[in-house]
């Protein structure tokens, strides 16, 4: 399952990330947040009204924005 | 200062580095620039144990030595020693949040790989605490091989501790300095060994971030987020208003008694004429709206401390996006309600060149806290104080619908320049959410002061100087005693503007207006100053106060023609220091020239439309 679809409050590890599906700045940056494999994950806040875009996830203790195009890169099993 | 050693704050962000820095330099503070980028350069001078002093310099945050913009580069540069016209540290305090350690040890670790003597400072305990972790910084340290501090930047504790820990570092300086390991080493590895790192220092762990959760579960609530952001908005407008009233009332009367004194003490002649209608009137129109920016500033330190900044570009994501921006946009963008410039130069912290050259092209159109002097003289003048609802009152409302239109307006523009000008995909929106934090007093008071500061060095600089020259452009030629022809007519400004005149007419704008303009070039607030000086030599009035100015606005323009000159504001690019900069960031005279241009029609077709439909109305 990706990121982008697991449901806000689940909680769930990554497996994999996809770096190749994202660019060189944007794999570091998402490195640099603490997306790596084994990193627990929980989608916790959505954009406003109807929008799904963006997304806060918690990853590990941190709180982190990225948009659904990117969290479609992380693949995730839920807990 | 350059004998003494340099010691370097360096840290992710979000790490409570700027608290930290102010916490160990209090007041003694130096701002310059990085020669040849335009980086800011923050530093301050601390005493070491031994009484020495050090220099401290606070170095842009960044998550790793791999820069993804030109602050971070200059933080890699530093530490290796490759910066020009900065030295190498002879230490560097690495700063990390306890509440983050897995993240913030993996950047510790690369900089305690530069084999630099260093120190940790182990920041923001206390919220680490509450947030259910329990350290251990001995064993964080044993297995660092580094000392650990324990810090509390904004309750300054720790600090002693940190002072010690960093003379003994410097003093052993020489023996760790030869050790220098620069081999890369792969990101994962380090994410590793810093996860084992935590996990060794951590002796206790509860589920993390309680408040945080609460407060985030609120404002970013996919409703009522959106509603507390404008209604903070809102509310700093209104207070901009009403919280200055009291100050502004206390300068009017200071700035009356002084211009008293020099009717008193001094002949009428033209020295006297200079100093209360161009000196005392120019500064004192823009110092007298000092207390409404500071109030507009002491908002935006506030939201940016305590966290709430970034929830607010997590919201405004999705419409920024629309127009092919991000939501990190919107703090540059922010702050540029403040000021244009420190706006400008805050996209730096965009990744995306396109994402930024944008930015940069639309930020003139936020409406700065120069243009709040001009706006609240046409309001004051032009707009009934009324109430339109509980707690709403007109002129604040007028106010809101000129910032609405210079967002609109900068919306509009950035779809425009985002399809043709800048095409292509960019990075997108990627941020961490730190904690959220009260905000000290102590560093709003300190950011607060060092904006005044550089506001009234501009008022008592370019603005009493363009005051000056303006009033010598008005005074002279002197007109014959006898003519028929009023001394604004005769003088060389009163020439300028006849030519100026025929450009603006169409628009609405009379004589007055287009004078206004050509010394607002320098700062759009000296437009007040400008009009006050035009009226006041007009009608050999020496009492200027601004209830005068209004009267006499009042007087000589009509509703439309204020609302067009209003409108005009919104939109113009009337500030030289805004163009020079937005030359410096984008390295050459293209984009300023394109940025110029199309803000000058945007104004002329604004305030035209805005003149016509007015009348129209019969307004």
């Amino acid at each position: 399952m990706q990121l982008d679809t697991l449901p806000l409050n689940r909680v769930a590890r990554i497996i994999e990330v996809d770096w190749s599906q994202l660019g060189e700045a944007e794999g570091h940056r998402l490195r640099c947040l603490g997306f790596e494999a084994g990193v627990e994950v929980e989608p916790l806040h959505r954009g406003w009204l109807l929008a799904r875009d963006p997304l806060a996830v918690r990853v590990g203790r941190m709180t982190v924005a990225i948009r659904l195009a990117h969290a479609s890169a992380v693949t995730v099993a839920p807990l | 200062m350059s004998a003494l050693p340099l010691v370097a704050l360096v840290g992710n962000p979000n790490a409570g580095k700027s608290a930290l820095f102010n916490a160990l330099t209090g007041a003694r503070q130096k701002t310059g620039n990085y020669p040849g980028v335009t980086v800011e350069r923050h530093s301050g001078r601390i005493s070491l144990d031994d009484g020495r002093p050090a220099e401290l310099v606070d170095l842009p945050g960044t998550y790793s030595l791999t820069p993804t913009s030109p602050d971070e580069a200059v933080t890699r540069d530093v530490v290796m020693g490759r910066q020009a016209g900065e030295r190498r540290p002879a230490a560097i305090i690495i700063v990390v949040d306890a509440c983050n350690l897995d993240n913030h040890l993996r950047f510790a670790l690369e900089l305690i790989a530069l084999g630099l003597p260093c120190v940790v400072a182990l920041n923001m305990v206390d919220l680490a605490e509450r947030d259910g972790l329990t350290l251990s910084a001995e064993k964080l340290s044993a297995e660092l091989g580094v000392p650990v501090i324990p810090t509390i930047a904004v309750r300054k504790r720790g600090l002693e501790d940190l002072r010690t820990a960093v003379t003994d570092a410097l003093s052993t300086a020489p023996s760790q300095a030869d050790r220098a390991v620069t081999t890369p080493v792969a990101l994962g590895d380090l994410r590793r060994e810093a996860s084992r790192l935590a996990h060794a220092a951590i002796l206790a762990e509860r589920p993390a971030r309680r408040t945080t959760r609460m407060i985030d579960s609120v404002v970013l609530h996919p409703i009522a987020g959106p509603i507390i952001l404008f209604a903070t908005l809102f509310a700093m407008f209104q207070l901009v208003y009403s919280a200055a009233e009291a100050p502004v009332a206390l300068i009017e009367a200071g700035l009356g008694q002084i211009q008293d004194w020099v009717l008193r003490v001094m002949p009428d002649n033209l020295l006297r004429s200079a100093i209360i209608d161009g000196v005392i009137a120019g500064v004192g129109a823009v110092i007298v709206f000092l207390p409404q920016i500071l109030v507009l500033f002491a908002f935006i330190l506030v939201l940016e401390m305590s966290g709430y900044m970034v929830r607010a570009a997590f919201i405004m994501d999705r419409l920024m996006a629309g127009v092919g921006l991000s939501g990190r946009a919107f703090i540059p963008l922010l702050s540029s309600f403040a000021c244009a410039v420190p706006g400008i130069m805050a996209t730096r912290t965009i990744e995306d060149p396109r994402d930024r050259l944008t930015t940069i092209l639309i930020a003139p159109l936020m409406t700065c806290s120069a243009r709040l002097p001009v706006y609240a003289v046409i309001i004051g003048a032009f707009i009934p104080d009324q109430r339109v609802g509980p707690g709403i009152g007109l002129q604040g409302l007028v106010l809101f619908g000129l910032y609405l239109s210079g967002i609109a307006g900068a919306m509009l523009a950035a779809l425009l320049i985002r399809r043709t000008m800048v095409p292509g995909r960019s990075l997108g929106f990627m941020m961490e959410m730190p904690r959220y934090q009260l905000p000290s007093l102590k560093d709003v008071a300190l950011g607060l002061w060092q904006r005044a500061v550089s506001f009234l060095k501009r008022a008592g600089t370019i603005i009493a100087l363009t005051t000056l020259v303006l009033w010598a452009l008005l005074s002279f030629p002197q007109v014959p005693n006898g003519s028929a022809k009023s001394q604004i007519d005769h003088s060389i400004a009163g020439r300028i503007a006849s030519g100026l005149e025929v450009v603006v007419a169409p628009i609405g704008f009379n004589r007055d207006m287009a004078l206004a303009l050509i010394p607002a070039m320098a700062a759009r607030e000296v437009a007040v100053s400008a009009l006050a000086t035009t009226y006041a030599v007009d009608a050999k009035d020496e009492a200027t106060t601004e209830q005068r100015l209004r009267e006499r606005l009042r007087a000589g323009w009509t509703l439309p023609m204020a609302l067009a000159f209003l409108a005009w504001f919104v939109f113009a690019p009337q500030c030289i220091s805004t163009i020079a900069v937005v030359r410096r960031e984008t390295n050459g005279w293209k984009w300023p020239a394109i940025m110029v241009g199309y803000l000058f029609a945007l104004a002329y077709v604004a305030a035209g439309a805005t003149y016509w439909f007015a009348t129209s109305l019969g307004l």
